[in-house]
């Protein structure tokens, strides 16, 4: 027994848990809203999904070539970014788009800032912006749910912005997500099984996500239509990507606040901007750019939001 | 706070047994918190059980008894379970030499003890902190300043670890006793126990006795630690940089109150305790009474035969124990747990980046962000690891257990704190 005893120092005992454990939990969490997207849009929605992430993980794969570092493809944080970008895409665009998307998201949304746990915005809302900058109209044209020949709809944000009225849309077809969309934010009922797995599981507090769409819901209430206090909150909890954003990308562990106080600002944060570019900017959704907004601020609202220590005031 | 898996069920049911008596004991002449002590002994002394082997003259020191009766065979360097190598004092058993009967002594002359005779009864007996800080306890019975509030910890929540819960169901009259001593003596009329739920044998031993408000708390780590346990039990914070004093309480371990039990009422100074053999690797896990300076193989031999090789040996608990390197090294004052890894649980796990889960923050009982702490000690930020804090950090490795990155928090941590007093 002698020499060959191991000696580090303490603890000497580890939770069961693991990066991969956790990534691989989102990816599963993130499966209802993928079959609903399929089930709604087609299986182009499929397409578009699996070579998001096919091109997500390839170029992380080269990067590690390239780096030398160690090569963390099977962690499953690029299979989520591919995910992210594809669910934030209409189902009908060119198939090459998901794959430039992605390229770009691990490229230069993670990589160039050194890579996992580096990266100051989310990977995939940066993709999905490079996307809107560059290829607007692909980005913007959305098929009509259980269409065979591709009908074009409008999403109910963008029918609001122009002030045109969806008929025949009720809360329930917004909850199912039986309208136009991205893949993956339709479904709201697919969305909140999802999150019920990471809350459950403790993978995701309910800061960032709570105080996001109750600071959405409150705002559009008040300011939402002409007169004030008049706003249909529930309609913007209902459609575009709040609750895609809220519960899967808002709480992107990387690019957000570290205390629970952080958490709360930046929920409001992300809520106040959504709402402001919902109705007044020149976009119909304002999600991703509210939430990248949010991730800039983060190192900020970390300094300032540093927990109490025990015996101080 | 956490939970941990537990694993006391090893040997929480285990009724304590005595270990045998070693052949040699290697005492080390430091085995608290303060001064090393001098050996007042020479090579080839015999000395009969409890005799007073090393001391010195200082106020935070205890002074070391043997704890076999025998021979001074040697005093040389030797392996230690908290420093690494230390002075220590061979002794080598004789039976033929008479061994003292520790009789009970009289009561009515105990009960007009004074705190003053209290104190120097703890301080000859060498009595220190048995929770695992082996802070001298004579010290602590010495408040600057009235003190109205006692706490005695029971809680034991280290994993693994059942020697204090043993000893509150086996030694209950005893425990009591000592409480009560300390508390008359102390001026103290409220008194606390806290125990976690999950022993529940001992709370029901003490729920009999009036004079103690028994606190059950929740099977969290680290209620042991004093400021926990303090905030647990009465609501407050200690202030930073105070003591427990400063809000009128005092906090004793159970075991440090039955060592104490024993030099008064037994005339008994500490030469052994109790310690919780355990592992994945044993076939009989125990509860050992063990004669201070026995080399752990002795105490392993006795618990055998081994179902594996273990890869790791820990003194202490798995959160907050150290790993030894050799089987010779010696049980001391301090050493209330033997733990034996075998290779799956001992294995390293790689270190990845910080993905900033904040699990470690949320994690960490004294509201530190381990994180940041460790970012900022790994370019060398000490300034900044002051200002988050690091010196309040009280090392109980939670941030370390649940960080899914498996990253040495807890390690750049303790050098920043070093950093910070520089
Ligand atoms: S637990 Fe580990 S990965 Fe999570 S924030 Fe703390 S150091 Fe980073
Ligand atoms: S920083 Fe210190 S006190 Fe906080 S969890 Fe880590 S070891 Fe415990």
């Amino acid at each position: 027994m002698k020499n060959n005893l191991l000696v580090s120092g303490s603890p000497h005992i580890h939770k069961p848990e693991s990066i991969a454990r956790i990534m691989w939990t989102v990816v599963l969490s993130l499966v209802p809203a993928g079959i609903a997207g399929v089930i709604i849009f087609g299986l182009s929605a499929l397409w578009v999904t699996l070579l998001a992430v096919l091109a997500a993980v390839s170029t992380e794969f080269v990067f590690g070539l390239l780096t030398k570092k160690k090569i963390t493809i099977l962690d499953g944080s690029a299979v989520i970014t591919g995910i992210l970008l594809a669910f934030n895409l209409p189902s009908n665009v060119p198939l090459w788009l998901p794959v430039v998307g992605a390229v770009f998201s691990i490229a230069i949304g993670k990589q160039v800032f050194g890579g996992l746990g580096q990266n100051i915005f989310n990977p995939a809302l940066v993709g999905r912006v490079f996307l809107m900058a560059s290829w607007p109209k692909y980005m913007t044209t959305f098929v009509k749910p259980f269409s065979i020949d591709a009908v074009t709809s409008a999403t109910p944000l963008a029918a609001l912005k122009e002030g045109k009225i969806i008929e025949h849309l009720s809360y329930l077809d917004l909850f199912l997500g039986k309208h136009g969309g991205c893949i993956g934010e339709v479904c709201i009922l697919a969305l909140l099984i999802g999150a019920a797995i990471l809350l459950i599981k403790g993978y995701i507090s309910w800061h960032i996500p709570v105080t996001y769409i109750f600071t959405t819901a409150l705002f559009t209430y008040i300011f939402g239509a002409k007169t004030l206090f008049a706003g249909d909150w529930l309609f913007h909890i209902l459609s575009g990507g709040l609750i895609l954003g809220a519960f899967f990308m808002a709480t992107d562990y990387v690019a957000t606040p570290l205390t629970a106080q952080g958490q709360l600002i930046f929920g409001v944060g992300c809520g106040l901007l959504t709402a402001i570019i919902r109705l007044w900017g020149g976009y119909p959704e304002g999600v991703a750019y509210a939430i990248l907004m949010m991730n800039g601020a983060t190192p900020f609202i970390d300094r300032y939001t540093k927990n109490r220590i025990y015996g101080t005031k | 706070m956490v939970r941990l898996a537990e694993n006391k069920h090893f040997t929480e049911d285990v009724e304590s047994v005595k270990a045998p008596i070693p052949a040699r004991v290697y005492l080390p002449l430091i085995q608290h918190l303060g001064k090393i002590c001098n050996p007042i002994v020479k090579i080839g002394d015999v000395v009969t059980l409890g005799q007073k082997i090393a001391e010195i003259d200082a106020h935070v020191s205890s002074p070391i008894h043997a704890s076999i009766a025998g021979k001074v065979v040697a005093i040389q360097d030797w392996p230690h379970p908290v420093l690494g190598r230390a002075k220590a004092i061979v002794i080598e058993g004789d039976t033929e030499i008479n061994l003292p009967s520790f009789q009970l002594k009289n009561h009515q002359e105990i009960d007009l003890l004074s705190l003053e005779q209290l104190r120097k009864i703890v301080f000859a007996a060498g009595i220190v902190g048995l929770g695992g800080a082996s802070f001298p306890t004579h010290i602590k019975l010495n408040p600057p300043q009235p003190l109205n509030i006692l706490i005695i910890n029971g809680a034991e929540c280290e994993p693994y670890l059942t020697a204090d819960a043993r000893l509150m169901v086996e030694k209950t009259d005893q425990i009591a006793q000592g409480i009560l001593l300390v508390a008359r003596c102390l001026g103290v009329k409220d008194i606390y126990i806290g125990i976690e739920d999950n022993k529940p044998l001992a709370i029901e031993a003490f729920k009999k006795f009036p004079e103690f408000k028994v606190k059950v708390l929740k099977s969290d780590y680290p209620q042991g630690g004093e400021k926990q346990l303090i905030q647990n039990i009465l609501g407050k914070e200690i202030g930073r940089g105070k003591l427990p004093f400063d809000l009128g309480v005092l906090v004793q371990n159970v075991a440090t109150i039955y060592a104490i039990y024993e030099a008064v009422y037994r005339s008994k100074p500490l030469i052994e305790r109790l310690v919780t053999v355990t592992g994945s690797c044993l076939e009989h896990p125990k509860n050992l009474w063990v004669r201070l300076g026995t080399p752990i193989k002795n105490l392993i031999e006795f618990c055998a035969p081994l179902k594996e090789a273990p890869a790791k040996i820990i003194i202490g608990g798995p959160m907050m124990g150290i790993a030894q390197y050799t089987d010779e090294v010696p049980i001391i004052k301090s050493s209330g747990g033997l733990l034996l890894f075998n290779k799956k649980e001992a294995q390293l796990l790689e270190e990845d980046p910080c993905i900033r889960c904040a699990a470690c923050v949320r994690g960490c009982p004294v509201g530190l962000m381990p994180c940041q702490i460790n970012l900022a000690a790994e370019k060398s930020l000490w300034n900044l690891t002051k200002d988050y804090g690091a010196s309040d950090c009280i090392e109980c490795g939670i941030c370390n257990y649940v960080c899914p990155s498996n990253r040495r928090l807890l390690q750049t941590i303790k050098q920043a704190k070093l950093e910070g007093v520089k």
